[in-house]
């Protein structure tokens, strides 16, 4: 045994060193730099900046279209805010902030995610502190609901939501009732399942420590598990409503007639028809509140945690 | 002066008292809200599915009491399943299969190099890895539906550099496209939970791993790969689970019966009327289709909100 390990030529480890002394004359050749240990990984790097650059630039072309001089969607004719705010030539009552059609829908979706938000996440937050405290196993079935609800294809969502109102609770008309009880069903497990994990790495001791100080129940949940969950809340806030103002899946079916349907369901509509900027403009529109809604989300979430040990990947961790 | 209230249990790691309705009650209206809302539908469906038709207008007649459950429509349907149907479910599977490898491949690529080689830049790959997140799926698509148009910038490309000679009319149900759809719309989904996994991976495992002999090669499949598998299987159920119900993407990509997918017959399924409980008993096939990777996936998550 110790033959073969005195087989081997000696090493210096000390000339192989990653940066001037690994570039030997070897390295030039690409066998040699293939063989190079210590060498950049070039291709992983290109796949990775390939994959970026293909999955942003579309949408950059695209918001880049809805300031588009012309109608066409797929060729750039000149800039101009016409197709949001103007009265472009061959459509003039196009535009998505003069439209009424669009205006409509535009106020639609603003209206269902903030509602969707202030309705799904103290429900999901209060579920998530109520069953990771509650004992028994009642509180392992109303988890299994709230998981299944998370897994399903929405797509299953949105039917059996069409089919409950249609048949069962007629007294529900389809329209911003219907919409809005779906998109809170189908959104309330985010936050549960961003508060959870949130819950998980407090951990209980803030708490003991409260009310081994005389304070009851509530005071220590309001006075010392929210502040801690705020960050986790926040989170969820953003999430739900970005999720929300994008959602058409469950909404279409729900929508009842033209006047109820927001933004990205007439975004989908017109996507199979005739195409023209305004579409561009309304996307463009969504992605901008969303931004707004998680930049504002990124502000508050800094003042929050100002004083806690705060770690920037964090909101990033509850995505994956 | 008592004001601790007189019903309440102990809480066995804290020893703090709680009335016994206190944490239940925080539980309760999401508990509510989803047997009314989320269970309550799912029972319709399933009466719908074994319930009548209305003879005239062909309308659904859900039946609700189990004893009278009909399977004579699920029977017929099940015939156009495994006959009609069976080249729409096969094209589905094979899209879905390949539309999740290909998303596999690259976002494994993606998420090893900024795990491992991100190095200062992490935020920054992060940030731009979780932009697709924040841009609605349908801006993503109909950014394609431009791009993809006889007179758009890829048949202006292609056309310049004379790799084809006339513009291709990718809209038209080129199952290429389609394909290149999903793997557009979902490769995000996959990218987040495989960096999550691949950046816990202890980098002195590698170490060891080149310590002991093995190459680049052996190292990432004998101690990278493996130590990855969760994220792999999570991640591809995280994936497949929505395409199978997807619908949009063939329709705003393609429109055309040689692409239909099994999420196109359940969105015609609801677009016509008369065809009686079609559209209920198709879902019920699917979610039984698509029972074992969602529960192996709630079996994750919930083991995640466990043990951290």
């Amino acid at each position: 045994m110790s033959k073969t390990v005195s087989e081997r030529p000696p090493v210096d480890r000390r000339r192989e060193g990653p940066a001037p002394l690994a570039r030997s004359r070897s390295t030039k050749t690409p066998l040699g730099w293939w063989r190079n240990p210590w060498r950049r990984p070039r291709i992983l790097a290109t796949i990775t900046w390939g994959y970026i650059a293909w999955s942003l630039l579309p949408v950059l072309i695209a918001i880049g279209i809805s300031f588009n001089a012309g109608r066409s969607n797929s060729v750039w004719q000149g800039f101009s805010t016409q197709w949001w705010w103007g009265h472009p030539q061959s459509n003039p009552s196009g535009a998505l902030f003069v439209s009424p059609e669009l205006h409509a829908a535009l106020l639609q979706s603003l209206r269902l995610s903030f509602l969707t938000m202030f309705i799904a996440v103290p429900i999901g937050v209060a579920f998530a502190i109520g069953i990771s405290r509650w004992r028994g196993p009642a509180p392992a079935g109303a988890n299994f609901l709230m998981l299944f609800s998370f897994v399903i294809p929405e797509i299953i969502i949105g039917i059996s939501m069409f089919l409950f109102f249609t048949y069962l609770l007629k007294f529900v008309h389809l329209g911003t009732g219907a919409q809005l009880l779906a998109l809170v069903t189908y959104q309330v497990s985010y936050p549960v399942i961003i508060v959870r994990a949130r819950m998980l790495s407090i951990g209980r001791e803030y708490e003991e420590a409260a009310t081994d100080l005389g304070a009851s129940p509530t005071q220590a949940i309001r006075r010392v598990l929210l502040p801690l969950l705020y960050p986790a809340i926040l989170v969820s806030f953003v999430l739900v409503f970005a999720d929300t103002i994008d959602d058409f899946i469950t909404v279409r079916y729900l929508s009842g007639g033209s006047s109820t349907e927001p933004l990205s369901v007439k975004i989908y509509n017109y996507s199979r028809g005739t195409l023209t900027p305004a579409i561009n403009a309304a996307a463009t529109f969504l992605l901008f509140s969303t931004l707004v809604i998680a930049l504002l989300g990124v502000f508050l979430y800094r003042r929050i945690t100002r004083g806690q040990r705060a770690e920037a990947q964090e909101m990033t961790g509850y995505l994956t | 002066m008592n004001i601790l209230p007189r019903r309440r249990s102990r809480d066995e790691a804290s020893g703090a008292w709680y009335p016994r309705w206190y944490w239940p009650g925080f539980a309760l209206p999401g508990t509510l809200w989803l047997l009314v809302l989320f269970v309550l539908p799912f029972y319709v469906v399933i009466s719908i599915a074994f319930g009548t038709v209305d003879p005239v207008f062909q309308s659904p007649l859900p039946v609700y009491e189990p004893w009278w459950w009909t399977k004579r429509y699920l029977a017929q349907e099940w015939h156009f399943a495994t006959g009609e149907f069976r080249p729409v479910e096969l094209r589905t599977i094979v899209y879905v299969i390949l539309a999740t490898a290909i998303c596999l491949v690259f976002a494994y690529a993606v998420a090893y190099y900024v795990a491992r080689f991100g190095g200062k830049r992490k935020g920054l790959f992060l940030a731009l890895l979780i932009a697709p997140f924040f841009i609605s799926y349908l801006m993503r698509m109909l950014s394609w539906v431009e791009l993809l148009q006889p007179n758009g910038y890829v048949n202006s490309v292609l056309t310049f550099l004379h790799i084809t000679p006339h513009p291709i009319n990718w809209l038209a149900g080129v199952p290429f496209t389609v394909v290149m759809g999903l793997v557009y719309g979902y490769i995000p989904y996959m990218i987040l939970p495989l960096y999550g996994f691949l950046d816990r991976i202890d980098q002195s495992h590698l170490e060891a791993g080149r310590d002991l002999g093995a190459n680049r090669f052996w190292t990432f499949l004998r101690v990278t790969l493996p130590l990855s598998k969760p994220g792999i299987l999570a991640s591809l159920v995280i994936v497949t689970l929505p395409m199978f119900g997807d619908y949009y993407t063939n329709n705003l990509l393609s429109g055309s019966p040689k692409t239909t997918m099994f999420g196109n017959l359940l969105d015609n399924s609801m677009e016509a009327t008369g065809q009686g409980p079609e559209a209920a008993i198709l879902v019920l096939f699917l979610v039984v289709f698509l029972m074992i990777p969602m529960l192996y996936y709630m079996r994750e998550t919930a083991k995640a909100q466990r043990n951290q």
